[in-house]
């Protein structure tokens, strides 16, 4: 679904990524770890359109969207949800959904997508007209992955969504994009939380200093005797 | 709890309706005295031609608003967009001797033109550079009006013939800010917004950030542009004198003072802002002390402008916002955060 080659992405002098080539397959989960730095967030940032890399492809269904601008890929079914949450402090949810579904024409189905992420988030349906800037950081991160659902993503990516949450909460998001995984959103997740993203996702990659180092079913990554010293305090 | 929460979603729209209705009726009964005042002499001849100024600058801030509060940029080029639309008109009539409204429309069109020429570049440019970059624009545009033969130079431009009555100056105010409330509140408005709360996201959210960016610059100039024709067709003389930089600034000041997103707000500041130092010239030599007092006062008092981002509709809401922040402090303690 999505194929990343040889990509290369610079922040002025700084090379941040370095030759990343990974896949994405329709239907799965495929998380992206690496500690901070990495250079996980500029690969989801490359893959959206909000950056350019310098060389490299990027694939979508076939497609070349690397020169692509970020409004246009979102049309195609491609939605980030971005690192810290982003949402829009000064609107109410209901407003921060609506603006997810922005490119959107068919009435119907974007009420149906809404009434979806209202009870995937019973939470949000209860704050509706509460402004996003006055909801607690796990209701933000909620109210982050409910807007980039109403796009009506075909692939999502989501950026680090547990970072700051409490541990309990942690696991209910985890299970909340398990279960949008199941209604066949495939999903790239990006994680510092090694350990939850292992134990949802189908396929891994593991980002070190700007490379992708290691790769395989999440499984075997999670059992690595490296990634296990690195990233799963064992 | 569960009861408020019904409460608040189910009668605070209509309370706000209400609101806005009231409001809605007292500023139209407040138009209608007015209008009758001037219509009968009650006014005289000399604060009619305040109250043409305070419909000028309506129209001024509220375009501004659209710019620097609704979208976020912050440009302080209204002076130089004013300055092109009061030329361009008054050539215009001079020249082409075309009707008034077209001369309007007409000004309007040219400053659209020239703020998307000057919004493409510089809108990529974020906070304090596009301050600068339209600023210098603004200057630009003093400067080629000081050295062009057709303007007068620095002399300036006589003999505009005074078609800015009290009557049309009204009506292009009242039309301005029907567009812009249609504006802010169609799903391009939820847009322009977005781009103020976070740029990055609104991209993400499929929103082409930089047409929007120049749209509202686009539609902001071709209002100044307006108001600069109407000003032109009032003073029946213009020079550069009348739009320099402290131009801009004055009509900053209303869209801040007002609130910046507030439409409401821009009027009330606008029409406050231009009256009350002419009500304060009893006190001569500090009148502008005063004036600067009251400004500095205000912005300690209420840093976010009268109106803040909300409409004279949405003040019966405020409440119900400060019973969300109680459930909120109630949510984060169940999540032990
Ligand atoms: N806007 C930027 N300007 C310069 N360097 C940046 C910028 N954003 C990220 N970097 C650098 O690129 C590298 C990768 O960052 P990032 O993709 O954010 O990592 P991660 O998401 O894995 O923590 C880091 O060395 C970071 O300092
Ligand atoms: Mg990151």
């Amino acid at each position: 679904m999505l194929i990343v080659e040889e990509l290369n992405v610079f922040y002025g002098g700084i090379h941040a990524l370095k030759e990343v080539s990974f896949q994405v397959k329709e239907g799965e989960i495929m998380t992206l770890i690496g500690a901070n730095g990495a250079g996980k967030t500029t690969t989801l940032k490359a893959i959206s359109g909000l950056i350019r890399g310098r060389s490299g492809s990027i694939r979508y269904n076939g497609e070349d969207i690397a020169s692509m601008p970020a409004h246009q890929i979102v049309r195609k079914g491609l939605s980030q949800v971005p690192e810290g949450r982003r949402v829009f402090a000064d609107m109410s949810v209901a407003e921060n959904l609506t603006l997810g579904a922005y490119h959107r024409k068919e009435a119907i189905s974007i009420k149906s997508d809404l009434e979806w992420v209202y009870q995937l988030f019973p939470r949000l349906a209860e704050r509706q007209q509460q402004m996003a800037g006055t909801l607690s950081g796990g209701e933000q991160q909620m109210l982050a992955i409910g807007r980039g659902l109403m796009s009506h993503p075909k692939l999502l990516l989501l950026d680090e969504p547990s970072m700051g949450l409490a541990p309990l909460l942690v696991k209910e998001i985890f299970e909340i994009i398990r279960e949008i995984n199941s209604t066949g959103v495939t999903i790239l997740l990006v994680e510092q939380n090694a350990h939850m993203a292992l134990s949802v996702a189908d396929t891994a990659y593991v980002m070190e200093t700007g490379r992708v180092v290691l790769s395989g079913r999440a499984a075997e990554v999670a059992a690595n005797a490296q990634v296990r010293a690195a990233y799963l305090g064992a | 709890m569960k009861g408020g929460m019904v409460r608040g979603r189910s009668l605070s729209p209509a309370s706000s309706r209400i609101a806005a209705w009231i409001a809605g009726a007292l500023a139209v009964l407040c138009l209608a005295l007015v209008n009758v005042g001037v219509y009968t002499y009650r006014i005289d001849f000399y604060f009619t031609g305040i109250l043409v100024v305070v419909m000028i600058n309506i129209i001024l801030a509220v375009s501004l608003n659209l710019i620097n509060g609704f979208t976020g940029q912050f440009s302080l080029g209204h002076a130089g967009f004013m300055a092109v639309g009061a030329y361009a008109s008054a050539l215009l009539t001079i020249y082409m001797e075309w009707p008034f409204p077209v001369v309007l429309i007409g000004a309007g069109i040219i400053s659209a033109l020239i703020g998307f020429l000057i919004g493409l570049p510089t809108l990529r440019l974020r906070g304090d550079y596009l301050a600068i970059a339209t600023l210098g624009f603004g200057e630009i545009v003093r400067v080629v009006i000081l050295n062009l033969k057709i303007t007068g130079g620095p002399r300036g431009l006589g003999g505009i013939a005074p078609k800015t009555t009290f009557f049309i100056a009204e009506i292009v105010a009242i039309l301005t800010v029907i567009i812009f409330s249609n504006i802010v509140k169609s799903s391009h408005g939820r847009a322009f917004v977005a781009i103020r709360e976070d740029e990055i996201a609104a991209e993400a959210m499929g929103i082409d950030t930089t047409k929007y960016k120049v749209l509202a610059f686009s539609i902001g100039a071709a209002f100044a542009g307006i108001a600069g024709a109407l000003f032109a067709h009032h003073q029946m003389f213009i020079d550069p004198r009348s739009f320099t930089f402290t131009r801009s600034i004055e009509i900053l000041v209303m869209v801040v003072l007002g609130g910046l997103g507030s439409i409401s707000g821009s009027i009330v500041a606008a029409t406050v802002l231009t009256i009350l130092p002419e009500a304060l010239r009893g006190i001569a030599q500090y009148r502008m002390i005063a004036y600067a007092l009251l400004l500095i006062g205000l912005m300690l008092i209420r840093p976010q402008g009268l109106f803040g981002t909300k409409e004279i509709g949405d003040l019966f809401r405020l409440g119900q916002r400060q019973g969300n922040e109680g459930r909120r402090a109630q949510a984060d303690g169940g999540e032990g955060q």
